[in-house]
């Protein structure tokens, strides 16, 4: 037995050295890719490390691309109010679900139960009709607005609520306070942990969206940074130290709020199965 | 709470649905409606130049996909890609988990690490993927290195959905791994204890232990792996421009949809198609659900 274990461990470790480098080398090459010239880049080979460090292709898609500070802009003002609804509706449904008693809940409930499971791919068209019709094609409103609200993590927030101690929400009633100051100032301020969870899958999901970018936004200055990478992919066919250097500016936020949250991740997954 | 009355719990039903009404309203208008819309739809010819106009047409459209080349095409990649994706990325994330449930130093580091590429955008990691699959790029290198044969990954029809799936297995892999994760955390110490004393080796303890207990899990691993399957849109849009090509080769049910409805304006058809991928979800969904609950209970 002993012996076994021996060098069973070495092992273990080599086998997770090895894919951690599976998994960081893509992006490896990518970072390395945005710092090198285009000559270097076409002319092939191995080399992680530049031969010439450049910062020319960032300074590229900034300055002389008009609109990839448009399409970043885009990106984070839908991402971040995509997130903020969420945050506040969802907590809002969830808490009503869980605490307050009205006729029509328990259907409410379990229609949001049902909703969990309708995939996306069904409303693709007739949300893109609907959008069209009320005249929001080209507009932030069109992929805000349909994605400000969730049931999955309506259910989450919900689940999150029963679980939590009623004996605070007591004693601010005795105090005098309504429903909604209690919610506001009592419930919502300690649910920061399903609200940390919540963030990270809503914000990447709006951030990284692309199919819904794509069917509603077609004029080129509305463009959300998921579409315009693409875009870039044409008019540059070859270039791609500037696609890098777009594709390391693209991540760098998703990456930030992963490191952030990081620790309320594993909560949140083994409760949405990520998607 | 306060004193059961009349008017309190009045008080707390307007409440109720004060707080419901932003959801109601966006759930109602932009999930509840589109579902009953999409099924109209399925059974209508949809004219949209001008004003939207509709025609009833029955089931036309449903008969028209038995005998749509590209439908079949499309279902054809599907399975091919689920027959391998669905497999190896079970695998890997299982193995992976398995390793990092193990009280080795530095888990949370390559718990951390390996789980990089479920937070990057698909449009990105395509991108990355498609320049490391150039064919002067890094993979071609890299294989010409080791002695092995090199492909036009992204011209040529027979390679280029491989090309897709092993970048899927390497995204989609890590998201299983952490769902894995938490389930071996959940399996008692007790009954590896038990084992021990019985004199169980650490092969015997995981082919005896950890992989039936794990079972529901990973019932629920493949499910979604197979729906992720069927979902497929972004890696082959951006691979194939859209095309869907090289010679349909990455050709998905809903860049199918995509393309019926938004480049051939066909919208009732590919509504039709929607609402058939939509019932067959729903019905791995609930058989997911339904095993997974008694298993859990």
């Amino acid at each position: 037995m002993r012996g076994r274990t021996k060098w069973l461990k070495p092992l273990l470790y080599i086998v997770l050295i090895a894919y951690a480098a599976i998994t960081f080398i893509p992006f490896l090459w990518a970072l390395s890719a945005s710092f090198k010239p285009l000559e270097e880049i076409v002319s092939g080979g191995i080399r992680f490390i530049p031969k010439h460090f450049t910062l020319d292709n960032y300074r590229t898609i900034f300055v002389r691309e008009p609109l990839f500070l448009r399409w970043f802009l885009n990106s984070a003002i839908i991402a971040v109010s995509v997130t903020v609804s969420n945050l506040l509706f969802n907590s809002m449904a969830g808490y009503a679900l869980a605490r307050i008693r009205f006729p029509g809940s328990q259907l409410m409930f379990y229609s949001i139960l049902a909703m969990i499971m309708v995939p996306g791919q069904l409303t693709i068209i007739p949300t893109y009709l609907i959008v069209k019709y009320l005249g929001w094609l080209n507009s932030y409103q069109a992929i805000i607005v349909p994605m400000a609200a969730q049931a999955t993590y309506i259910f989450m927030m919900r689940q999150f609520f029963v679980n939590f101690p009623r004996e605070l929400e007591e004693a601010a009633a005795i105090d005098g306070l309504r429903r909604t100051g209690i919610f506001f100032r009592i419930v919502l301020p300690l649910a920061r942990p399903a609200l940390a969870a919540q963030t990270i899958f809503i914000f990447m999901g709006a951030w990284n969206e692309f199919l819904k970018p794509l069917m509603m936004m077609s004029e080129k200055a509305m463009f959300t940074l998921s579409l315009g990478l693409n875009t870039f992919k044409g008019q540059y066919i070859s270039f791609w130290n500037y696609i890098m250097a777009a594709s390391i500016i693209m991540t760098v936020p998703a990456l930030l709020i992963y490191i952030f949250f990081n620790r309320y991740f594993v909560k949140g997954i083994t409760f949405t199965g990520g998607k | 709470m306060a004193k059961p009355g009349g008017r309190h719990k009045w008080r707390e039903a307007l409440a109720g649905y004060g707080f419901m009404t932003p959801v109601i309203l966006i759930l109602g208008g932009f999930l509840l409606l589109p579902i009953g819309y999409s099924v109209f739809l399925a059974f209508h010819k949809v004219n949209l130049l001008g004003d939207v106009s509709y025609r009833f047409v029955g089931v036309a459209n449903f008969e028209r996909m038995v005998d749509d080349p590209r439908l079949w095409i499309a279902l054809r990649n599907t399975a091919k890609y689920a027959l391998v994706v669905v497999p190896s990325q079970t695998l890997l994330a299982l193995l992976l988990a398995s390793i990092l449930n193990l009280n080795l130093r530095f888990r949370q580091f390559f718990r951390t690490a390996f789980y990089l590429p479920t937070v990057t955008s698909s449009a990105v990691l395509v991108l990355i993927f498609m320049w490391i699959y150039n064919a002067n790029g890094l993979l071609n290198h890299a294989l010409a290195a080791l002695g092995l044969p090199t492909y036009n990954w992204l011209g040529d029809p027979a390679v280029a959905l491989t090309g897709i799936m092993l970048m899927n297995i390497w995204s989609t892999a890590p998201l299983f791994m952490v769902v894995y994760l938490a389930a071996l955390q959940d399996i008692p110490d007790a009954l590896y204890e038990a084992a021990e004393l019985d004199g169980a080796n650490a092969w015997q303890k995981f082919w005896r232990i950890t992989v039936p207990m794990l079972r529901p899990v990973t019932f629920y691993v493949v499910v979604m792996g197979i729906i992720g399957t069927f979902q497929l849109f972004d890696q082959s849009y951006i691979f194939s421009a859209g095309s869907g090509g090289p010679n349909n080769a990455t050709l998905t049910m809903v860049l199918l949809i995509y393309q019926y409805a938004f480049k051939v304006l066909d919208m009732g058809y590919a509504s039709a198609i929607a609402f058939l991928l939509a019932v067959v979800i729903m019905i791995f969904t609930l058989v997911q659900r339904l095993i997974f609950r008694e298993e859990r209970y």
